[in-house]
């Protein structure tokens, strides 16, 4: 069991969804606090939710103010790198880009590609998490003394 | 005779338990992002630090009790020795706090460190110029906390270590004639 969340916690950092920023957030669990990386990732996962809403909303209002959908966007590439978002990451900034550029189209076309891997990312760190849990807390990386 | 006195010395001034309540470092740390309170609070947490967190700068002079509109939040008795705070915050930026923190003459001398997700020399430069302590990238790491923590501890260890000698100076004036040697021998054990 534990091999096994062994190997999707590999596979999703050989893949590119995590980078080494989730290795920190495990490297911060303890005994008195063995779910912390799940619980970041649990208001990463409300938090972004929040900004795709604001963000189709303001896409679909079809007056495309740049500023505005950069800042959600600034916002939303900040969690993601704190939690290790990694090709998440990726398509923020290139959304930023397009921004800047004023690429409405560009914007649309990233926007999609940006909900899709998110919701990759959310469907394997719950499937992850949920593995986690039953194998039990060696798993999980433990802080160095 | 001094010498057996040093080991004693060297345990008071390395101890961490000398930071046990109430003496823990205690750091105040303001971001708008919730998945990055709860990231610094727990690397605070981790590095033995007593944590604050507030979501806006609005907050944070509140809690300092430098918003004047506001009734300050028990101010007699707070103790704030580091301040935290991201940039980019929506209403006032963590540079606008920054200065505010600097003008006052309650908490001018309590450290500031600036942090971004951006790599912006112009607005790292211009935090230092205010006086922020620091200007660290985020993702903040633990390594970063921890070097903060530390410089911070030695300077509060400093002025600790100080107080300890005039006490003993003062009820142990037996040993030297030199009233400095005692302070000497005390930075020669200090790591």
């Amino acid at each position: 069991m534990q091999r096994q969340v062994a190997l999707i916690k590999q596979s999703l950092f050989d893949q590119g969804y995590l980078d080494e920023q989730f290795m920190e957030l495990e490297e911060l669990q303890d005994d008195a606090n063995p779910n912390f990386v799940e619980e970041v990732a649990t208001l990463y996962f409300k938090d972004s939710a929040r900004l795709i809403n604001n963000i189709e909303q303001a896409l679909e209002r079809g007056s495309f103010d740049f500023n505005r959908l950069d800042n959600y966007m600034h916002q939303f590439k900040g969690s993601s790198t704190s939690i290790g978002a990694s090709k998440v990451k990726t398509e923020c900034t290139m959304f930023r880009e397009y921004c800047r550029a004023g690429n409405a189209e560009g914007c649309l076309r990233t926007f999609k590609q940006l909900k899709k891997e998110h919701a990759t990312l959310r469907k394997k760190l719950e499937q992850y998490f949920q593995l986690a849990r039953q194998a039990g807390p060696k798993e999980i990386a433990r802080r160095p003394k | 005779m001094a010498e057996v006195m040093l080991p004693m010395k060297m345990e008071m001034a390395n101890a961490p338990s000398k930071f046990k309540s109430p003496d823990l470092l205690h750091v105040l740390a303001v971001d708008d992002s919730h998945v990055d309170r709860k990231f610094i609070e727990r690397l605070l947490k981790v590095s033995s630090c007593k944590v604050t967190v507030v979501d806006s700068a609005t907050r944070a002079l509140q809690y300092l009790g430098l918003d004047v509109n506001e009734k300050p939040v028990g101010v007699k008795d707070l103790k704030v020795n580091l301040i935290m705070t991201d940039y980019s915050m929506p209403g006032m930026t963590g540079y606008e706090l920054l200065k505010k923190i600097k003008e006052s003459s309650a908490f001018r001398d309590v450290p500031v460190v600036v942090m971004s997700s951006e790599n912006i020399l112009p607005r790292i430069d211009r935090c230092l110029e205010e006086g922020a302590e620091d200007f660290l990238l985020k993702p903040v790491k633990l390594s970063d906390v921890r070097r903060i923590r530390d410089s911070l501890m030695k300077a509060e260890d400093l002025s600790f270590t100080k107080s300890v000698n005039k006490r003993e100076l003062e009820t142990e004036n037996v040993y030297s004639l030199d009233s400095t040697v005692p302070s000497q021998q005390l930075k020669r054990t200090k790591i």
